[in-house]
């Protein structure tokens, strides 16, 4: 099981003053964050807290107007609320293209490689499967054995679950943690949905809105397994919940 | 069941009691099933029924579309060595296949459209990838790559022949202007419509140069190149044949050379003939491209 604190060893992403404009407007103001190796950090925020032009930072998908970005030497794999599967190939031949591109030479090795990874996300039996014949939480966990497929250290979630019923997205967090914890990966995980943040990670980072800055953060203690219906996590929910209030209400006046 | 939850007074008790030992199934249980469920067969109907569904409504047309051809020649409009009736067409029709020139020139007539095709396939899609990864180059060359596809492709033969005299060249230069801006075009739109999750999703697994466009960018657009190349293949055999009545070499007859002959002698059930043949090939190609095109949809989901 994993600490609540985050450990000391050197974090897998520290970020020093980070800043980024577009045009006049701010979207993120001097933000400072790490996060440790092996930690699953959740970032929740109101509208406008610009949690997701923090992710395409760090995923170096946009370049920041000010500020740093450490990273330590591991690959970043990025999840999507969309799964972004190409519709065209098998769920086998999605996750052989990403390991094409992480440097996989062979045909065949990448084969297997592709069936070991659909396997650890449980969908053994769906490798020669496309994605529209899949659902919803089929695609994300294509998508998930995809990230994992890029041997990253660090992974990047951007609301993965959110367009998930809710039986599915409480499942698709035991995998998740699961998976996580087998792997020692590092997670930044990006959601609006307070309870889901309760429920997975280890740190929670509250932003606030216009610019997005970290306002407050809380370790949590709630031993694992945790389930999202538990007293524990509705508890901490509602206490972020009325942090987050409080944010939105000072935009309103 | 019911009974037993009714107390002896008649009321409906207001709490229920929940139980103490919690069934938990596993997670691995619990998504099997869910995966179960969520998975829907799809309903395939037989081969030989989707011919048929498929047949009989052509079939009826071609026989009132027939029916009305002898009608208006019974009417008289024109005098039968003007207009023949199906009939005479049909021997005219079986004469063509069984005269050997015939079959020379048709395969001169498809190995010019085939080779048309191709250097159009070739000089468009560079065209379209290239246009299609480069702003300036649209800005530049975009709107012209439109305004070509628009043009009469018969307007161009008075200067190809200037340029290349009564050659094949002379051909083969108005068939690829023909075909290449509509297969550059569907390329570019195929480009432009890919998804932005997809792009965004090939950033992030470091796909770049020749190998993103071999095994994302293309493989993501091809629904729309396809069309694009129906269309060129259209466009082609247009000025294919519209070429073959203006440059008429000698010792290459060709279908496009027997129409022209077939007026100039009048020939007239000769000359309906050849124009079966063309509707025949048109048809043929356009179904080749069907299957083509719903074996892509289907593997993108899309139909």
């Amino acid at each position: 099981m994993r600490s609540a604190s985050p450990p000391l060893t050197q974090p897998a992403v520290a970020i020093r003053g980070l800043t980024h404009r577009y045009g006049s407007q701010v979207v993120i103001d001097g933000l400072d964050l790490d996060v440790g190796s092996g930690e699953f950090v959740c970032l929740v925020g109101a509208s406008g807290c610009g949690k997701t032009t923090l992710l395409h930072l760090i995923a170096e998908l946009e370049t920041p107007s000010a500020g740093v970005i450490g990273r330590s030497a591991g690959r970043t794999a990025v999840m999507f609320q969309e799964n972004g599967l190409f519709p065209w190939l098998t769920a086998s031949r999605n996750v052989e293209l990403a390991l094409e591109f992480s440097g996989v030479t062979s045909r065949r090795q990448r084969r297997t490689r592709a069936r070991e990874l659909l396997e650890v996300v449980r969908l053994g039996n769906a490798l020669h499967k496309r994605p529209h014949e899949l659902s919803g939480g089929m695609r994300q966990r294509v998508a998930l054995a995809r990230a994992l497929a890029q041997e990253a250290e660090l992974l990047l979630m951007d609301e993965p679950f959110g367009a998930l019923d809710a039986m599915t997205r409480d499942l698709l967090h035991d995998e998740l943690e699961r998976v996580c914890a087998e792997r020692e990966l590092s997670v930044l995980f990006v959601t609006h949905n307070v309870r889901e943040a309760a429920r997975l990670g280890d740190r929670i980072v509250l932003l606030g809105s216009r610019p997005g800055r970290v306002i407050e953060t809380f370790d949590v203690s709630i031993p694992r397994p945790r389930r999202i219906d538990s007293t524990e996590i509705a508890t901490l929910a509602a206490h972020i919940t009325d942090q987050l209030r409080q944010e939105v209400i000072r935009h309103g006046r | 069941m019911d009974a037993e939850i009714i107390t002896p007074s008649g009321e409906i008790p207001t709490t229920q009691v929940i139980p103490t030992t919690r069934v938990t199934p596993t997670t691995d249980e619990a998504l099997a099933g869910l995966d179960a469920l969520e998975s829907t067969a799809r309903a395939r109907t037989s081969v030989g029924r989707r011919a048929l569904t498929a047949a009989w409504p052509r079939l009826l047309a071609l026989v009132i579309a027939v029916g009305a051809w002898q009608v208006l020649v019974w009417s008289g409009w024109k005098p039968e060595f003007l207009l023949p009736g199906p009939r005479t067409v049909g021997r005219a029709l079986t004469d063509l296949v069984g005269d050997l020139d015939f079959w020379r020139a048709l395969a001169t007539t498809l190995r010019r459209a085939l080779a048309g095709f191709g250097l159009a396939l070739v000089i468009g899609g560079l065209l379209g990838i290239l246009v299609s990864a480069s702003s300036v180059l649209r800005r530049a060359i975009g709107s012209l790559i439109t305004g070509l596809q628009t043009m009469p492709s018969i307007a161009w033969f008075p200067l190809a022949i200037l340029l290349f005299q009564l050659t094949e060249t002379a051909i083969l230069f108005v068939v690829v202007l023909g075909a290449a801006p509509s297969i550059a075009n569907g390329v570019i739109s195929g480009v432009d419509n890919i998804p932005p999750i997809l792009t965004k999703v090939s950033d992030v697994l470091g796909a770049r140069g020749i190998r993103r466009y071999r095994t994302i960018i293309i493989p993501a657009a091809l629904p729309s190149i396809i069309g694009g190349l129906k269309q060129g293949w259209a466009f082609a055999w247009r000025s294919l044949v519209a070429g073959e009545l203006l440059v008429i070499l000698a010792d290459r007859p060709s279908l496009g050379a027997r129409l022209q002959f077939a007026r100039e002698f009048s020939d007239a059930p000769g000359l309906l003939a050849l124009m079966i043949v063309f509707l025949v090939i048109g048809l043929f190609v356009d179904a080749a491209f069907g299957a083509v095109d719903r074996r892509v949809r289907r593997r993108h989901g899309l139909a």
